[in-house]
């Protein structure tokens, strides 16, 4: 009797290991894909050319670039020096969990933050437009942090 | 001999509970009194009533038009409608002298009658408003149209009612504009569409070919303004619904959004973006002058001014999040108003001008509320998943809103509706639309 409860505990206690570490891997796949409310993952990423990746993500409400937002911009100035004849459009983005108004500026204000950068690497104001978009056009239409933060972008796109 | 008494005491112990369950759910509904109202068929005799069946394709006009009565009255939450079916009096005999035992008798305490004609290719109704415990008309009035406005002659009849019962304007003879919605979350096709208060007579007036955004009523006359996306640069819009002609408002060098018009009509205030910088602007719709009311490196946007005028409310981050200021028409004296816990956004000054109100975002929700002038007396009407862009009933007793759900992460369960609260915060509402519906707008009303 004592045997035979102890090897239901242990099944159960098996049971409850194999749940716990399904949900701690998928846990780690969104904490992989995000790093301080920033989206770091690369799903929804298209390239521009090879190795230079058109978007860049923020934190919800900012317009700060992370480190890893100047690189990858870093790689489409470069690319746009190479490319003379090439001229971008930046559309600017906002997730869902805000007023659409204030979403509309704030994609303003993200995709400047990315010319800004751009124009500080050498590329010329006339060859740069900007568009904001607001919360219209999320890339992920899931109503949940993952999906929230791959729709706070702004991404390169090549105008001709 | 115990066993009976227990009993006993357990049945005295549920009685109360549920008398008292009951009354709980007649005060979270907030119809603690609505008014038992009689609401009888307008009296239309055969003559009329097949001539407008020819007409319109309307059968039972006069039945028609009470229908829209009862409607309008019922959602105000003041008003209980009683069964037709429980009325002992003919339509046209109560028109001339109800017997007011019958109507008493089924606790109606007022009373609605009236009369259609058809001549000379107008109807004309004639209604009387009766109060049915002093026994006596307390109104009389009648109205003429084009057959195809029958549904605007039962709207004008709610207001008068209203009016004489409440001490207040009415709101029923109104228009809302908004954005009609189709489509995947990523893809979503918006369109102008404009309706009745009461949802009927619904219009679409753009295609979907561009992205529309934020349409809203002048107070004064039939024209509108919006953003649109036209040949893909977001652009402030006047469109005149009677012509449909449209044009851009000013001659900005970038993005110009969240417009609305002065309490006169004569002014656009909008918001214009340049450089990651949006602050707010006005454009004179007679002489196309242009003036920059706010010159701040933060996020300036969603402007209201207060009904006479003198005052704007905006949406700032200027603090560091979103909050809600004040300051004079010219842009002097700003001062920020919202201080409660969380991010405030979209302030709209109430017609009356004693109240804003605003949407607020705390701890992953979004709240619908009201506070005065100064930011005091802040009150939360509702709370939801996601909820936005409050607009005002041309009375200020009611704010239309719009709604939207949760989707999984295929983007199913997605949906955005219209719906309504009281200033109150009671008899929220949805306003049904054919198609998911955002950004709507009250009109003034169409006649006084």
């Amino acid at each position: 009797m004592i045997f035979k409860k102890s090897t239901y505990n242990l099944i159960l206690a098996s049971i409850f290991a194999l749940l716990l570490s399904a949900c701690a891997q998928q846990a780690a796949k969104i904490d992989s894909q995000i790093q301080g409310d920033v989206y770091t993952g690369t799903d929804t990423v298209e390239y521009l050319a090879d190795g230079v990746p058109d978007r860049v993500f923020f934190a919800t409400n900012e317009s700060v670039l992370t480190t890893a937002s100047r690189d990858t911009l870093r790689k489409q100035a470069a690319w746009l020096r190479k490319n003379s004849d090439i001229n971008v459009v930046l559309e600017g983005h906002a997730d869902e969990r805000g007023t659409r108004e204030y979403n509309l500026a704030l994609g303003e204000r993200r995709a400047n933050a990315a010319k800004d950068y751009l124009m500080t690497y050498g590329i010329s104001e006339n060859r740069i437009s900007v568009i904001s978009y607001g919360k219209e056009r999320p890339v992920d239409s899931g109503s949940n942090p993952l999906a929230w933060s791959k729709n706070r972008r702004s991404v390169t796109v090549k105008a001709n | 001999m115990k066993k009976i008494k227990l009993i006993i005491f357990l049945i005295s112990l549920i009685i109360p509970l549920k008398v008292f369950a009951l009354i709980e759910v007649d005060i979270t509904r907030g119809n603690l009194n609505p008014l038992p109202i009689a609401v009888s068929a307008i009296y239309s005799d055969k003559e009329t009533t097949d001539a407008l069946k020819k007409e319109i394709k309307v059968d039972q006009i006069g039945n028609e038009i009470s229908i829209v009565i009862e409607n309008n009255l019922r959602a105000t939450g003041l008003f209980n409608p009683l069964e037709k079916k429980a009325f002992l009096q003919k339509p046209d005999v109560a028109h001339l002298k109800p017997r007011f035992e019958d109507w008493s008798l089924i606790k109606a305490q007022a009373l609605i009658t009236g009369k259609v004609e058809f001549k000379d290719e107008k109807v004309r109704v004639e209604f009387r408003l009766w109060d049915v415990l002093a026994a006596r008309e307390i109104l009389a009035l009648a109205f003429t149209t084009v057959p195809n406005n029958w549904r605007r002659i039962g709207h004008i009849i709610s207001d008068k009612i209203y009016e004489r019962l409440t001490g207040e304007k009415g709101y029923f003879d109104t228009r809302i504009i908004y954005v009609s919605e189709e489509g995947p979350k990523t893809k979503r096709i918006k369109k102008l569409a404009i309706m009745d208060q009461d949802g009927f007579n619904i219009k679409y007036l753009t295609l979907g070919n561009e992205l529309v955004l934020t349409p809203r009523f002048n107070p004064t006359n039939q024209m509108v303004t919006y953003l649109s996306y036209f040949k893909n640069l977001p652009r402030v819009y006047l469109l005149d619904i009677e012509t449909g002609i449209q044009e851009v408002v000013g001659d900005f060098p970038g993005m110009t959004f969240a417009p609305r018009f002065s309490p006169d009509g004569k002014k656009i205030i909008m918001s214009f973006a340049k450089d990651g910088n949006s602050d707010i602007y006005t454009m004179d719709l007679e002489n196309r002058i242009v003036e920059r009311i706010t010159n701040h490196p933060s996020i300036d946007t969603s402007p209201s001014y207060s009904p006479d005028g003198k005052f704007i409310t905006f949406n700032s981050d200027r603090s560091g999040y979103q909050q809600i200021y004040v300051m004079k028409s010219d842009g002097s004296r700003v001062k920020r108003i919202s201080f409660g816990n969380g991010l405030y956004g979209t302030p709209v000054w109430s017609p009356r001008g004693d109240l804003i109100a605003f949407t607020k975002l705390h701890k992953g929700k979004f709240y619908i509320g009201v506070m005065r002038t100064d930011g005091s007396g802040e009150r939360l009407l509702t709370e939801n998943y996601y909820q936005e862009a409050p607009s005002w009933s041309p009375n200020g007793r009611v704010l239309i809103f719009y709604r939207e759900t949760k989707s999984n992460s295929d983007g199913e369960g997605f949906s955005a509706k219209l719906w309504s609260i009281d200033l109150t915060g009671y008899n929220e509402r949805q306003v049904i639309t054919e198609t998911d519906a955002s950004d709507p707008s009250w009109s003034s009303l169409l006649s006084n």
